[in-house]
């Protein structure tokens, strides 16, 4: 008897370590803590552990193992594998971290597997989730991803001139009378504005125009009232906005409520607060070949490239688009960011999600790229 | 200044007998040095009231007392006291100096062309101590564009104030704006801006990387050239899809490459409005 809490102890705590190991699956583990992998990894017997096995040692930046572990038939060579991952130029990738992923099957043989992974990634600006397609091989016993080129934009030297247009910010020293220093806030209108309910709760989202001849750094703010004239909540637009508009630029704006049932507003109260900035006209984003589709998952998506014109590198690009009805009225409002840099002169895709119910209704979309640069930083 | 009037009448009832009497002039003018005529003999305490100011001093009745400038700075409503036994007092108004600062304000500072009433200014008089003048003087308003003069014109003022409203030039640039008063003069500047875009066109050709597409110099209804960093939007649809390039104006023109090798149609718009639509078919 003495001896029988002992053993049962230690098999079971044998028993949980082995569980640990072997089914450490979609588990999303702290990002950044290395080690612990090395004790166990099975091997890469079906396509389903191969990709796990891979994916915790990108997971964990184990940057050998895992480009050993790819299959010889693999274009990518172990730079291009790594800078893949991580990014290169100030991107969006390059800050963030993958914090778990969801493998699933999409069709397998005896030979071949294809697989499609949610990679959930954990950004500066938020959780953003990529959806990527992976091609497994068997090479004897084991499968292997085969991993494809990365394509990093083939960037050729040349002298792009640029005529630089900015607007500093010049403070007056002259004397503190009353009324000698005003430099007037910027004018700016907001020139339509839809509310709706979602399954999360409210949304508020129109368009703003800056009608003045100078930038102006805008945020929208929205007040719902309820019957009996109280505030029920207020929130600002944040990030769903292109803060910075030159003179006559439209941006969208969208004002997220979650759990509040748009049924309990009796009213919507906005107000657009413009001041002076500091900008500059360049870069210039073109956005082309905007497309309404539908991706891999069957999400209704509308998609394009972003071009960048001018001669510098764009870091992180934000994508945001209002989509109007056949009325012209502003019925949904989405955003996305692009984790690549945009590199001069060349594009990267972008997608950005709308909801099932709207896309019927969408007739025309408008897009504007918000972006961020660290040179200007 | 109702606190003032209660301690004056309190101090007022505690006489009985009008010994002594005290007067003043009715007006004064700030800054400058006043007296107080008493009547009566002997001694007395007298005390002065008024904005931002309160004084006793010890008198001799039947000499006059002597107010210095510096009491009497802010122009308003004052009290005499005088008690010796009893208190008489009396009451006298300090009205502002001549005018010393011409305060004037201007809105806006950036304003469209051709647009009325988008001018205003209200010019406020005070006098070397701050206090507002109340006189009924007149303001000259003027407005200059360039060398040609947009509105000259007296305003009385009226409680203090003067303003005027006046349209808008019709061309860009500088609107000076001056505000005088015999020697005083006050100047501001109101910058003056194209209007919204007027005729806004587009033309377009075929080059290796698709379509370039730029705009006929920008101008306003009246001719003035779109500030520099204005955003035209060009959009061009082919084949289902659509590109867009919001480009802003550099001298004059804005261009985009706009990546298309089908036929394609391109419009331009630059905030609210519209410019013409261009179609270009393929290589």
């Amino acid at each position: 008897m003495k001896i029988v809490l002992p053993v049962i102890l230690v098999v079971g705590t044998a028993g949980l370590m082995v569980l640990a190991l072997v089914s450490g699956g979609n588990a999303r583990g702290t990002v950044g803590i290395a080690g612990g992998s090395a004790m166990f990894t099975p091997k890469g017997t079906t396509p389903e552990v191969a990709l796990h096995n891979l994916l915790v040692d990108v997971q964990r930046r184990h940057w050998d193992r895992a480009y050993d572990a790819l299959s010889k038939t693999s274009k990518a060579d172990k730079e291009d594998f790594i800078q893949d991952w991580t990014g290169s130029n100030g991107s969006l990738r390059s800050f963030s971290a993958l914090e778990g992923f969801d493998p699933r099957p999409l069709h397998i043989t005896d030979d071949q597997a294809e697989m499609r992974v949610a990679l959930h990634w954990s950004t500066p600006v938020g959780p953003i989730e990529d959806v990527r397609d992976i091609h497994l091989v068997r090479e004897g016993d084991i499968w292997r991803a085969v991993w494809p080129k990365y394509k990093i934009p083939a960037v050729p030297a040349e002298v792009i001139p640029v005529t630089y247009l900015r607007w500093d910010l010049v403070t007056g020293t002259a004397d503190d009378q009353w009324g000698s220093k005003n430099v007037d806030a910027p004018r700016v209108r907001i020139i339509s504005m839809n509310a709706v309910n979602t399954a999360e709760g409210a949304i508020v989202m129109g368009e703003v125009v800056n009608e003045d001849t100078i930038p102006a750094f805008v945020n929208v703010n929205s007040t719902l009232v309820d019957g009996s004239g109280n505030a029920i909540d207020d929130e600002t637009s944040f990030d769903k906005i292109d803060h910075v508009l030159l003179p006559k630029q439209v941006t969208p704006y969208r004002i997220d409520f979650p759990n509040i049932d748009l049924n309990k507003v009796k009213n919507v109260r906005i107000d657009v607060k413009a001041a002076l900035v500091p900008a500059s006209a360049d870069p210039v984003i073109g956005v082309m070949d905007q497309k309404l589709d539908t991706d891999a998952q069957g999400k209704a998506v509308l998609q394009g490239e972003l071009l960048n014109e001018s001669g510098q590198t764009v870091n992180i690009s934000h994508v945001i688009a209002s989509f109007y009805d056949n009325s012209g009225k502003v019925v949904w409002v989405s955003d996305g960011y692009v984790d690549r840099a945009l590199l001069p002169q060349s594009s990267e895709p972008f997608a950005v999600e709308i909801p099932k119910n709207v896309s019927d209704k969408v007739h025309n979309f408008h897009v504007v790229v918000n972006q961020y640069s660290l040179a200007r930083s | 200044m109702p606190r003032l009037i209660s301690i004056c009448a309190l101090l007022c009832l505690l006489g009985v007998s009008p010994a002594q009497d005290v007067r003043a002039p009715q007006n004064l003018t700030a800054g400058e040095e006043g007296s107080v005529s008493t009547t009566g003999s002997g001694n007395a305490t007298f005390y002065l009231f008024g904005p931002g100011v309160s004084d006793k001093q010890d008198v001799n009745l039947g000499e006059d007392v002597r107010l210095p400038g510096s009491d009497l700075q802010n122009a308003g409503q004052y009290f005499a006291v005088l008690c010796s036994g009893d208190c008489r007092s009396t009451s006298f108004f300090v009205s502002a100096a001549r005018p010393s600062s011409l305060t004037f304000l201007v809105h806006p500072s950036r304003v469209p062309v051709a647009q009325n009433d988008a001018v205003s200014g209200v010019a406020i008089l005070f006098d070397k101590f701050r206090n507002l003048e109340l006189t009924a003087e007149s303001v000259d308003f003027q407005l200059n564009a360039g060398k040609a003069s947009l509105l000259s014109r007296a305003v009385p003022e009226k409680d203090g104030i003067a303003w005027f409203r006046a349209a808008s030039g019709k061309s860009a640039g500088a609107l000076q704006v001056t505000a005088s008063l015999n020697d005083l003069e006050t100047l501001r500047a109101v910058q003056q801006v194209a209007s919204e875009p007027c005729n806004l066109r587009i033309t377009g050709q075929r080059n290796a990387s698709g379509i370039l597409v730029q705009t006929e110099p920008v101008h306003d209804c009246t001719g003035n050239p779109v500030p520099d960093g204005t955003i035209v939007t060009f959009t061009a649809t082919e084949d289902g899809k659509k590109s867009t390039v919001d480009a802003p104006i550099k001298q004059d023109i804005a261009r985009a490459q706009i990546a298309a090798s089908g036929p394609a149609v391109i419009s331009a718009a630059s905030g609210v409005v519209m410019g013409n639509e261009l179609r270009l078919g393929g290589h």
